[in-house]
């Protein structure tokens, strides 16, 4: 479906590109051996060399090499074997060194594909450029003190990958859709752990507008560090909007960096001299280059998780999923872990209704995640089982489940206990059966009569004289047998 | 009877072993000289109460039978460059103001962990940046010889309290820095022997950087021996130091032999300049023929490049200075002057902090980096270095060493060439080349010029091969019998 | 290319260093002189040439990823000019 913005000169399409940053799940920062965790004092996470103490000196931390080539391997990307670091030049209070190592001329990884499905069941392929590995820079705090800003460098020289994608979004859903994507592959790989609440992954939008037709890409401005899909979705929404208003006044968007204030939904500039930005790249000196060996590559390749292209894929084959379904299992490592241990040995579209529906219905009315689930796996595979050999009916299961995730007590013991069982003895639903019909001649007549849909109504009755717990087909049987036989 | 502060490093350590003397004996005649020879402006900071407690421990572990080797018990001056724990560390800079490290330098780390007894910490230019030792936020060193008419003269630079430190009998050792001739150029103009080893054979870490891919540590010390010594203590692989490779350290004092025979010298070409003193010309044909005398062979080289190492110099070291130098902004440590902004803060630190000289090289390394000049000036300057490495390369297949004088010049009058920048930057001429390849080279003194002012030779040899850049330095040394002293010795001058 | 006034002062607040109005040309006069001397190195054939990117043949050293350094906030903040509690302070940004 594609979006367009109606102005008074016409359509207008969006263009958009990501710069996402991910932080690296390491222990310890990409160039010293300081502790990365979130939320700690300030500046206890500092070594001299995050400081910039006077002739302190970086060493790389492998384990982060590794992951930038991980997940440069899950993005399907082109892993450069020589890559080099530079220093990217500017003054600002909460960056040490007066510089950021970064990857500039030569990343560790080149251009990737993203596979985005949409919720429309379209598919579309979207370009990664690069991504590249860099040091993050401390946190300034400017509403503690009336004249000054105050400095924390806990975050400072934490590892992150920047992963740029081409300028294919063309959709604030399909950003949403994009960012949505990645983190499941960066949470696949465990290469990042994708919160954005606590900032390890957070995005750079650039945003142009222009007319359906148009070749050339207009200016564009990119909004910083939005830190959720919700707000990266909206930025765009606000910021394309902007534009349109500004060419269709006449005026010319100006290539600049912007905030996006989700308290106004608006994107305003950030002040910046005239000539601010000169990075000044350059070639770290106090580094050498990255020379990975392909042996080394090939190793991380051999070892790289099955990512949730491939097993939706699997899903559908394997399990007869409809690709939607297989979507939704496959988003998040853990859910599509929790459905493959339910559908094994089982009914898996029967699962996969069981998990959409009962069981993320549960978990989203608890506001809970699946990891948090009070009904495990292994128990709702009981609980498919119990329906599988018409121990209880499906209706009478829906009620199990929901005990379930109360007490995270097994069916087993629920259906026993409450004494669910289904009744399959065939002269217990006779009894049942014949005691309805006598005592509702007039509409055992109508049935007799020829209205076939009368029998619901009958079999309604019967369920309700045995709370449920006669097996509906057995009921449905002898009804026939007995108003029509 | 002599004062201990005479002894050369050798004799001090003999002394020692021998129990000839105590370390805080030793220790109390170098602080004595080092408070004599105040008026040379040696030290920004004299620290003699660590040297005595250090010295009493040198003397405690060898009371136990435990002493660490050569350099235990040493009185040793530190530049100013090396950041040292706990004592002020400046740089020789204003915007380092009140600066206490939190931390030691590797090499300076390595010389306590040897025994070594530091003294202080010595003047230098301003961030290393000079060639003359004028540049100092503390004011100038002057050289213990003066000149002719009894004018005085700058040590050079940058490491010019270090070097006039050992050239005055302060002390037997010091510690050097060397980015563009640093220790090889003020070892010349102040008659004794600096070196800068291969670059990455001491750790940069603890070191105030000056230009990252160029900076390395070295020793200044009065005889080649010594300056064995003090290296093998100083060196080392260090894993905090990328840069740092991870090679064993040999016994460098165990490579001078005393035999040069079939070494093959290079004396190479382009080293002769227009409008070099004859005097200096006539010295280096001496070395060749000393060395021959001994057994060498002496090839003519040619390094046709060697005349472009120096402007790519300063491109490049700017550079990384224009970087290396934005973490002095106010915020963690050092001077502050407030501004209405967080960028007028950082103008106002950085205008008031850094010197003029500073603040050139970083202004021309922010300029060569910048949109649109960054490939004309520093990937050209970097491209002529790799064409300069090559050329070294090629050239050390076919010859051992090279030999070159190490500086242009002897040692000038306090104030002159400050006017011109690129007069300054001549000094280092001959000895830039060695830093651009990453070599080792060694200053050894080998004449007066007619004014009677030192002059010094250079012998350049390959990568991680000190051993014979001390072998061919100690046959130099031998054959020049230099013996002459300076004026002011031991803090007495006449 | 010789450099004037504003390109000096442009340089200056790249480097952030404030440089008096005055001192602008005379500094104009010395960059220009040091450029112009490293100029010559536009003599130097260096087609196809690779710039340096490290002088020594070494490859690059890394550490294993596990935490040994931190947890010293007085260490990190002892040496500052301001400071409230273990942050630095600033003069306030305004974003």
């Amino acid at each position: 479906m594609t979006y367009l913005i109606q102005g008074d000169t016409g359509d207008w399409e969006v263009v958009i590109g990501l710069e996402v940053h991910a932080q690296v799940s390491s222990e310890a920062k990409l160039f010293s051996g300081s502790p990365t965790a979130f939320g700690a004092e300030p500046n206890t996470q500092v070594s001299l060399v995050d400081a910039a103490m006077p002739g302190m000196l970086p060493v790389i931390n492998k384990f982060c090499v590794e992951q930038a080539v991980k997940t440069g391997l899950g993005l399907q990307a082109a892993i450069n074997l020589h890559s080099v670091f530079e220093r990217k030049n500017y003054f600002y209070a909460d960056l040490p060194q007066g510089y950021q190592i970064s990857q500039y001329q030569h990343p560790i990884v080149g251009e990737g594909t993203v596979i985005l499905d949409m919720p429309d069941g379209t598919s579309r392929e979207i370009g990664i450029e690069r991504l590249h590995m860099e040091q993050d820079a401390g946190k300034s705090m400017h509403d503690q003190d009336p004249k000054r800003s105050f400095i924390d460098l806990n975050r400072a020289g934490v590892c992150l990958m920047e992963i740029v994608s081409k300028p294919d979004l063309r959709s604030p859903e399909e950003a949403g859709v994009f960012v949505r994507k990645l983190r499941s592959i960066l949470r696949y790989l465990g290469t990042c752990d994708g919160n954005m609440e606590q900032g390890s992954m957070r995005a750079d939008v650039n945003v142009s507008v222009r007319h359906p037709g148009e070749t050339e890409y207009r200016t564009r401005a990119e909004i910083k560090n939005v830190n959720s899909v919700r707000f990266i979705m909206q930025a765009i929404e606000v910021e394309a909007a902007r534009q349109v208003e500004t060419w269709e006044a006449g005026d010319e968007v100006v290539q600049e960096t912007r905030l996006f204030d989700p308290d106004r939904a608006e994107t305003r500039s950030m002040r910046a001299k005239e000539f601010a930005h000169d990075y000044r790249y350059f070639p770290d000196p106090d580094l050498l280059p990255v020379d990975l060996d392909q042996a080394f590559v090939d190793g991380i390749a051999a070892a790289l998780p099955e990512l949730p292209d491939a097993k939706k894929e699997r899903f559908i084959a394997d399990f007869g999923l409809s690709a939607y379904d297989a979507g939704v299992l496959v988003a998040d490592r853990e859910t599509a872990a929790f459905f493959e241990n339910v559908a094994e040995g089982r009914d898996a579209k029967q699962a996969a209704n069981w998990l959409t529906t009962n069981l993320f219905g549960a978990l989203n009315a608890a506001g809970k995640d699946i990891a948090e689930s009070p009904v495990s796996a292994a128990q709702l595979g009981e609980l498919l089982d119990l329906m599988a050999d018409a121990t209880i009916s499906g209706r009478i299961a829906k009620d199990v489940f929901e005990e379930m995730f109360e007490t995270s007590k097994d069916p087993g013991a629920i259906v026993e206990e409450k004494g669910l069982k289904q009744i399959t003895d065939t002269g217990a639903i006779e009894a049942a059966v014949d005691q309805v019909i006598n005592d509702n001649p007039g509409q055992a007549d109508e049935v007799r009569g020829g209205n076939d849909k009368a029998i619901g109504w009958f079999v309604g009755q019967v369920m309700k004289a045995t709370q449920g717990k006669a097996n509906p087909q057995m009921v449905n049987q002898l009804l026939r047998d007995k108003l029509k036989g | 009877m002599a004062k201990l502060n005479d002894l050369t490093l050798a004799e001090a350590r003999d002394g020692l072993a021998a129990g000839d003397f105590s370390a805080v004996e030793l220790a109390e005649d170098c602080i004595a000289a080092m408070e004599a020879a105040r008026d040379l402006n040696l030290f920004i900071t004299e620290t003699p109460e660590i040297a005595r407690e250090r010295a009493a421990q040198s003397d405690a572990r060898r009371a136990a039978g435990g002493a660490h080797g050569a350099m235990d018990g040493i009185p040793i001056a530190v530049k100013d460059l090396f950041c040292t724990e706990g004592v002020l560390t400046t740089a020789a800079s204003h915007i380092l103001d009140g600066f206490h490290p939190p931390y030691e330098s590797t090499v300076s780390q390595n010389l306590i962990d040897a025994g070594a007894v530091m003294l202080g910490k010595t003047n230098l230019d301003e961030f290393a940046m000079g060639s003359a030792n004028m540049t100092s936020y503390y004011g100038p060193v002057k050289n213990p010889w003066v000149g002719a008419a009894g004018e005085d003269l700058v040590p050079g630079g940058s490491s010019g309290g270090s070097v006039a430190a050992v050239a005055a009998n302060v002390c037997p050792g010091s510690t050097g820095t060397d980015t563009g001739g640093s220790i090889r150029q003020p070892a010349s103009l102040c008659g004794v022997v600096g070196l800068k080893p291969t670059y990455g054979r001491c750790s940069r870490w603890g070191i105030v950087a000056f230009a990252s891919s160029l900076d390395q540590a070295g020793p200044f010390a009065r005889t080649v021996r010594d300056s064995a010594i003090m290296l093998k203590a100083m060196a080392g692989h260090d894993p905090k130091d990328s840069t740092s490779a991870p090679v064993e350290v040999p016994d460098f004092e165990a490579a001078i032999t005393g035999d040069v025979k079939g070494l093959r010298v290079g004396i190479p070409k382009e080293y002769t300049l227009d409008g070099m003193p004859a005097e200096i010309q006539a010295l280096w044909d001496r070395g060749a023929e000393w060395l021959k005398q001994q057994g060498a062979e002496i090839v003519p080289v040619s390094l046709p490049h060697t005349k472009y190492a120096l402007p790519a110099y300063y491109i490049v070291a700017p550079a990384e200075a224009s970087s290396n130098l934005a973490r002095y902004d106010g915020v963690r440590y050092g001077l502050r002057v407030d501004g209405d902004s967080l960028d007028e803060m950082y103008e106002n630190t950085r205008g008031a902090g850094f010197g003029a000289e500073v603040r050139r090289r970083v202004m021309i390394g922010t300029y060569v980096l910048s949109a649109g000049y960054y490939d004309a000036y520093y990937v050209k300057a970097q491209q002529v270095r790799t064409k300069i490495l090559n050329e070294f390369k090629q050239t050390f297949a076919d010859v051992d060493v090279l030999l070159t004088p190490t500086a242009p010049n002897a040692a000038f009058p306090i104030g002159a060439k400050m006017d011109d920048p690129v007069a300054m930057y001549l000094n280092d001429i001959f000895t830039v080349p060695a830093n651009m390849a990453g070599l080792p080279g060694i200053s050894v003194p080998a004449g007066l010029d007619a004014d009677g002012l030192p002059l010094g030779l250079q012998i350049v040899a390959k990568p991680f091969d000190e051993e014979t850049m001390f072998r061919a330095a100690d046959a130099l040394e031998r054959a020049a019998e230099f013996t002459a002293k300076p004026k002011y010795l031991g803090g007495q001058g006449g | 290319m010789a450099l004037d006034r504003d390109d000096v002062r442009k340089i200056a607040f790249l480097a952030r260093i404030k440089v008096p109005d005055a001192e602008l040309a005379p500094l104009a006069d010395e960059l220009n002189g040091i450029i112009g001397w490293v100029e010559q190195l536009s003599e130097v054939d260096t087609d196809g040439v690779e710039p340096m990117t490290s002088v020594t043949e070494m490859t690059l050293k890394s550490r294993d990823d596990a935490v040994s350094d931190a947890g010293y906030p007085d260490r990190v903040v002892r040496n500052a000019p301001d400071r409230a509690g273990d942050f630095y302070a600033v003069p306030k940004v305004v974003e």
